[in-house]
């Protein structure tokens, strides 16, 4: 989960507050962004490939990453054929008509192409920021304290959990001998043996959060969470704050009303 | 609620006399240059003291883990509590910091009666380490988690950092502050759950199987720190060797029962008693 590349640039030392504020605001841009946006789009990418740059990560890392988001937007898909402006084409699949639109196919690569750039976005902040900093940028922004505390014990206790859920499998796998052709039950006897895995894995979790309950309570733990205050934003950071905010608003406005579209 | 198995009752064989009368106690003294500095003038006079007296518990699916237990444990003292599983070492534990309450009987840590209007100050007396790192290191991060019992003690900031660094320096983890409790080893994931309690200054250890799972370099390690501190120490342990290496006095525990109470060499060389109780020696 914790996806953090080690290095020093200027995203790397940043403060987890400005990075998060920036990203939110960077992913609401390339949103927003109007159909067939193709070269604002393109900028959107080459400064992205040059923070990758910059950030040590290699110029290509980001967009490299970001394809896992591709298969998501297939849910867009579908606008190619149900958008019924500018049809450029039609194919006869007995009994229906499937029509294919130019308007549909520019929504569905300019939220593609988007989704893709957001990503790329997302994980910038992510290579760049250690998950622990994140969450405490989060804390700081006000975000509910039963939230963060939600995402902590996560992020504390996935890796704990995954390792039981291995050991587990381990010791099923290493009982699971076959006999001379004999395949080891029936598939509703291992789907039974698998929901019954899964079921202690529950217990176990629901046991440790018991314990670690008792653990918080022992060292006074009652019912509120208290963190040390972090450090005041300094006039020189909210200055880059408020200045990388304008040039996405006017980026924005120009990609609306000068930037050509497709 | 944390609960144990029903166990088989065992016959009393032994019944050693002079139960829990801490004949090792000797004056909280802060000697170990690592240990965390004694704590304010507004403590209390027993401090670092416990004291049990007819101690009943039993669990909500009624079964009768603790039956009696008298045991009083002097400032200073460092004492091994040992068993076998089911015994009532936990339940004991648990009783110390007000996790669990007694049914029947008292319990008394560093002078003041656990109960609702002092579990404040118990907990801050009582530090209850737990045998599973992976529970007791919640947080994010190794600092967070230091951080944890000071700041919910609600002291100021300076405070904390300043209890966190000495802690961790305590337990030769100072350069780990920032690390994730999940990429550490079991030992050294031992060490910080010890600092997460060290960092409350509390006068009273209490540790669930220290030495459970850990190799050879991080038992020396660890007998090492526990030699160290000066805090008076209640350790449940099946750990014999580390029984007679660190405790001057040890008491033997049995169906919720304390079944002997002495100083460790005696109780060691008393083949007959270890093995009625499942025990044997190192």
């Amino acid at each position: 989960m914790d996806r953090y590349v080690e290095g020093d640039s200027p995203f790397h030392r940043a403060d987890a507050r400005l990075k998060f504020i920036l990203a939110i605001a960077g992913i609401l841009v390339i949103s927003l962004l109007p159909i067939g946006s193709a070269l604002a789009m393109l900028i959107v990418w080459l400064v992205l490939v040059a923070c990758s740059a910059t950030a040590g990560l290699g110029p290509f890392r980001l967009s490299r990453a970001a394809v896992i988001a591709l298969p998501f937007t297939l849910a867009a898909f579908p606008l190619i054929f149900t958008v019924q402006t500018e049809i450029i084409a039609t194919i006869p699949i007995w009994p229906l008509n499937l029509t294919i639109s130019a308007e549909g196919l520019r929504r569905f690569l300019t939220i593609t192409a988007g989704s893709w750039l957001s990503v790329q976005v997302a994980l910038l902040l992510a290579f760049t920021t250690p998950f622990h900093n994140l969450v405490d940028g989060l804390r700081e922004l006000h975000v509910p304290r039963i939230i963060i505390a939600i995402i902590s014990f996560m992020y504390r206790y996935l890796a704990v959990l995954t390792d039981e859920g291995a050991r587990m499998l381990r010791a099923r796998d290493a009982r699971s001998a076959g006999g001379d052709g004999t395949s080891g039950g029936s598939i509703r006897w291992r789907a039974t043996v698998t929901g019954r895995m899964v079921g202690s894995l529950f217990l176990r979790a629901y046991e440790r959060s018991e314990r670690i309950y008792a653990a918080m309570q022992a060292r006074g733990f009652e019912g509120e969470f208290r963190h040390l205050r972090a450090r005041a934003l300094h006039r020189s950071e909210l200055a880059w704050l408020f200045l990388l905010l304008a040039v996405f608003a006017l980026y924005e406005v120009t990609a609306f009303l000068w930037l050509p579209r497709l | 609620m944390t609960t144990e198995p029903p166990v088989h009752k065992h016959e009393h064989v032994h019944e050693h006399e002079g139960v829990g009368v801490g004949p090792h106690a000797h004056p909280h003294a802060h000697v170990h240059e690592a240990a965390l500095p004694s704590p304010g003038a507004e403590a209390s006079d027993g401090r670092g003291t416990v004291e049990l007296e007819h101690v009943h518990y039993r669990y909500p699916d009624g079964f009768e883990a603790l039956c009696g237990v008298d045991l009083r444990i002097g400032a200073g003292e460092k004492v091994a509590l040992v068993g076998p599983n089911g015994a009532g070492k936990s339940t004991l534990m648990l009783q110390l910091n007000g996790t669990l309450r007694p049914a029947h009987g008292s319990v008394r840590v560093a002078g003041l009666a656990v109960g609702k209007e002092t579990i404040r100050r118990v907990r801050a007396e009582v530090g209850l380490v737990f045998q599973d790192p992976d529970d007791q290191l919640f947080s994010p991060t190794v600092f967070d988690d230091v951080a944890f019992g000071p700041l919910h003690m609600g002291l100021p900031a300076d405070d904390v950092h300043r209890r966190v660094e000495r802690a961790l320096a305590a337990v030769g983890m100072a350069a780990f502050a920032h690390r994730v409790p999940h990429r550490m080893s079991l030992g050294q994931r031992k060490r910080v759950a010890l600092a997460t309690v060290l960092s409350m200054d509390p006068s009273i250890l209490v540790f669930d199987e220290p030495s459970a799972g850990l190799d050879p370099r991080g038992r020396r390690e660890l007998i090492a720190l526990l030699r160290g501190l000066d805090q008076t120490m209640l350790v449940s342990t099946h750990d014999m060797r580390l029984v007679a290496e660190v405790f001057p006095r040890t008491v033997v525990m049995d169906d919720g029962a304390v079944a002997a109470d002495g100083p460790t060499a005696e109780i060691l060389a008393d083949e007959a008693l270890l093995e009625a109780h499942g025990l044997e020696a190192p």
